[in-house]
């Protein structure tokens, strides 16, 4: 009795709403525009090798791993914390990690508008104490912060969920036969808790590599990364071409990324947000 | 209590499907596209109300936004308001209806001066809705002399408080006006000078923005900025320590006009949308409200003396003398596209 | 003692990194300046100009209606395809779900503007219709993959039973298959729900003239420099999100504590 018609539909809507705009991708990433008509090229993907837009492109990864290692050191202390067994209140503790996240992504970008400004509460306390107002909006440091602030609890979530998940007995016994707390921690919480760093890695620096918003809001319009790039391509000047092309190679950076990282996931489940 | 869930969960579905049915009654809509604060809002609901024509009001904000937008298709309006060398493009491109001149019989308000003007010759296609420059608004508590060329934005001193305007064809024209060009300048030589130059200007710059202009402006986040006389008419007066000066190079002088793309299955209803535009009265409202100057001769009338007789909104012959109008530039607006790239991505 | 008081400081730490700005935002939302540095009195003038601004108003509209629709559609057809799939042989299964994960781990960005491609190559007017479709498209994979788990976990004979038992095959599912998976398909409609609300890059790509959801309005005003209606309306949306998880919470609570007063007066 193997009825699979259930997904019938389903199969139907991943024809029009998956493979089709893939390939309406691909087709648009091959092709160019002259004068006598739609010819296919490789032209797109030649300018993207351009030092122009590799230095973008390796912008956008340099951020993008700032960010996450960021997240990571700021983020690991947390879970690890959070899992500890003499926490009290743990429940509202991690509801409390998670909150943020419930709140529209745009309006917390936003707040850090209002933060950073020259003449914004940052600038303003620091003035009170004489130290002159500091360009913090606009730059690097903007979008990074932009980035650890957003995908923090993305980092936190799948690596506590791992370490909580530890059987305590292994400590225990780690600690019967005589390691410190050091030891314990290197030789056993660290190893186990891997597989949550690596989806709190994929699960941060995915999301902050592809980013335009971010980069807009708080960078000025000034701090051009890959994504920005696409939306400039599609929105301002036209080029629908060279934008799949973008897009096509920023999917298959990521994919491959996480083709890389899955591996590692596959070994525990439920370690992400789902 | 599963199913209690299911149950309200249904009930939600169909009054939400019943709420967007009703919403479409019978009623035109009319879908207008125009720039980030550039009406009284007010006046689109008195429109609605006096019509009973349901207005869709969306903005965008450069030229270039725009006309990819409607190039792509996809989306559907009914009024555009973009500027004089995008309205010649688009008109060469086939995309714009001919209005119909006898449907806004209150056209004949419009000062003569700006009608048959270049992009659109014979006054088939737009009917103006205002006018102005591009120029450098600058605090006058920050900046101790008052700037005269658009060298001050390469002046090292500004460092990280000039604010650039994010248009491709305002920012590489004040550069082209600034190196001594002409803002329609197609010599590559030229064009990678300009290139240079913003590229070279960019640390100083704190950030390229359009529609924030105003509010870092008036806040005091800058002290440089490159805007539109409109929004330097309304900056000054929020903030009295701004002001706003056309740089001695010369700069842009531009026409923003209203016009109906083709493919409209509203033809009519825009029509009179344009005729109301041009009422006296919400004309007046309008170039009252959003600062810029109107080419209505009867608003004009009725604006306050400090305002039509300010330089910065209604400017002498002698401060534009070295201005340009843009004019369309064919397939040379692909270099400006890559220059812009190019610069943005440095 | 001094270890667990270091743990708590750095846990303080992070909160209040986490929820600064957020508390930030609120207390400038009852400031009557508009400005932000200064603090001129409290003032609640622009909750009430949040409240009378139309385009807030109708792209909060449009968002819980798109939020709702997309959410269930797309629970009931993933909830069809989880079965189907279940069912699969091996390789037409693997490339089902390689195809289900493809807009789950695709760029946003790449996502939304893909949909903008075929919308266009159809030539469907961009607005609440393509708004919907796309919303729909990238929420049913989260609903596969939180149903899915719990059809593997169903067990086969208590169906088949119901049906010995005389029960018609649709009985069958309401009674036995149905409460088994329910607690899959309430999460994937609640995480299409959440994500079809935060959803901004493939909305932004995807709309058209006249319809707009919150977060694309949020980020058109954000564009336009600091706004203290947003402020008002960050502050409203988080104690709303607040106020439902505590409800939440106290329902889940109470449920529990009634189970286990049955299964004692069971006992």
């Amino acid at each position: 009795m193997k009825k699979t018609w259930a997904a019938y539909p389903y199969i139907f809507w991943i024809i029009i709403f998956t493979i089709v705009p893939m390939g309406l991708l691909i087709y648009f990433s091959i092709t160019v525009k002259t004068p006598t008509g739609t010819i296919i090229s490789m032209d797109n993907f030649r300018r993207f090798t351009e030092p122009i837009y590799l230095k973008v492109l390796a912008r956008s990864l340099t951020l993008a791993a700032i960010s996450t290692v960021c997240c990571l050191l700021l983020g690991y202390p947390a879970a690890l914390f959070l899992s500890s067994r003499d926490l009290r209140h743990k429940n509202t503790m991690v509801l409390l990690m998670v909150l943020p996240m419930w709140m529209n992504f745009l309006l917390r970008t936003y707040a850090w508008l209002t933060l950073l400004e020259r003449k914004g509460l940052i600038n303003t306390l620091l003035g009170k104490i004489g130290i002159p107002p500091l360009n913090l909006l606009y730059n690097d440091f903007a979008v990074v912060l932009g980035m650890v602030y957003n995908f923090l609890p993305f980092m936190v979530l799948p690596i506590y969920s791992v370490l909580s998940k530890i059987d305590h007995s292994l400590i225990e016994a780690a600690e019967d036969l005589g390691a410190d707390p050091l030891r314990t921690f290197l030789k056993v919480r660290l190893p186990l808790s891997l597989p949550g760093v690596m989806s709190g890695i994929t699960m941060v620096f995915m999301p902050a590599v592809t980013t335009f918003v971010i980069s807009r809001l708080l960078g000025g319009g000034q701090y051009t990364l890959i994504g920005n790039l696409i939306e400039q391509q599609f929105l301002t000047v036209g080029d629908w071409n060279f934008g799949s092309a973008i897009s096509l190679m920023m999917m298959l950076i990521i994919l491959i990324g996480m083709g890389f990282t899955s591996r590692y996931e596959k070994e525990q489940e439920g370690g992400g947000l789902w | 209590m599963k199913k209690g869930f299911f149950r309200i969960l249904m009930v939600v579905l169909c009054i939400s499907v019943l709420a967007v049915g009703c919403g479409k009654k019978n009623q035109v809509e009319l879908n207008v596209y125009n720039w980030g604060d550039y009406i009284d809002e007010s006046v689109l609901q008195e429109f609605e109300k006096k019509y009973n024509i349901k207005i869709n009001y969306d903005t965008f904000t450069t030229n270039e936004d725009m006309y990819v937008k409607v190039k792509a298709g996809g989306s559907h309006y009914d009024i555009l308001i973009p500027s004089d060398y995008m309205i010649k493009r688009m008109i060469d491109e086939g995309m714009l209806e001919k209005l119909d001149m006898s449907n806004i019989p209150n056209y004949k308000y419009i000062d003569s001066k700006f009608k048959n003007l270049e992009y659109d010759p014979n006054n088939e296609y737009s009917v103006p809705y205002m006018w102005g420059t591009v120029g450098i608004l600058y605090n006058k508590k920050m900046v101790s002399e008052k700037p005269t060329s658009w060298k001050v934005l390469w002046d090292k001193k500004y460092a990280k408080q000039i604010l650039m305007m994010d248009s491709q064809r305002d920012s590489i024209g004040i550069t082209l006006k600034m190196l001594g060009y002409s803002l329609n300048s197609k010599n590559p030589d030229e064009l990678e000078q300009a290139k240079q130059a913003l590229i070279e200007q960019k640390p100083l710059v704190l950030a390229y923005v359009v529609d924030e202009v105003k509010d870092k402006m008036i806040a005091g986040e800058a002290a440089l900025a490159v805007v539109w006389s409109g929004d330097a008419v309304y900056c000054i007066r929020e903030n009295p320590d701004l002001d706003y000066v056309i740089p001695e190079e010369g700069s842009n002088l531009w026409f923003d006009a209203i016009v109906i793309p083709k493919g409209t299955q509203h033809k009519k209803e825009a029509e009179m949308f344009i005729n109301f535009l041009c009422e006296t009265d919400i004309a007046y409202r309008n170039a009252d409200y959003i600062g810029y100057s109107s080419p209505h001769t009867e608003a004009v009338k009725r604006l306050p003396k400090e305002i039509t007789s300010s330089r910065h909104a209604y400017p002498q012959e002698e401060d534009l003398k070295k201005c340009e109008v843009f004019v369309d530039l064919g397939s040379i607006l692909k270099e400006f596209d890559r220059i812009w790239t190019e610069v943005k991505s440095h | 003692m001094v270890k667990y008081f270091l743990k708590r400081g750095y846990l303080f730490l992070l909160y209040a990194f986490l929820y600064a700005p957020i508390i930030v935002l609120a207390f400038y939302s009852f400031n009557s300046s508009r400005s932000r540095g200064t603090w001129d009195g409290f003032s609640l003038k622009w909750y009430i100009q949040m409240f009378q601004d139309r385009q807030i108003l109708t792209s909060l509209y449009y968002s819980l209606v798109i939020g709702i629709i997309s959410s269930v559609v797309a629970t009931i057809i993933g909830t069809m395809a989880a079965f189907g799939i279940n069912n699969m042989k091996t390789l037409p299964r693997t490339t089902v779900m390689n195809l289900t994960y493809l807009p789950v781990l695709n760029p946003d960005i790449v996502t939304g503007i893909s949909f903008m491609l075929l919308f266009i190559f159809i030539r469907l007017k961009l607005g609440f219709i393509t708004l919907l479709l796309s919303h729909i498209t990238f929420n049913i994979p989260y609903v596969i993959l939180s149903v899915l788990p719990r059809i593997k976990q169903l067990d086969k004979n208590m169906y088949e039973a119901a049906l010995d038992l005389g029960a018609t095959p649709a009985v069958a599912f309401r009674k036995v298959v149905l409460p088994e998976i329910m607690p899959g398909v309430i999460t994937g409609l609640l995480l299409a729900f959440t994500l079809s609300l935060d959803d901004f890059v493939i909305s932004f790509f995807n709309t058209g003239s006249g319809v707009s959801t919150l977060s694309i309005t949020i980020y058109s005003m954000a564009r336009r420099g600091i706004n203290p209606k947003i402020n008002a309306l960050s502050t409203l949306m988080f104690v709303s999100i607040l106020t439902l998880l505590v409800i939440i919470n106290l329902m889940m609570s109470r449920q529990k504590n009634s189970k286990e007063k049955e299964s004692k007066e069971v006992l």
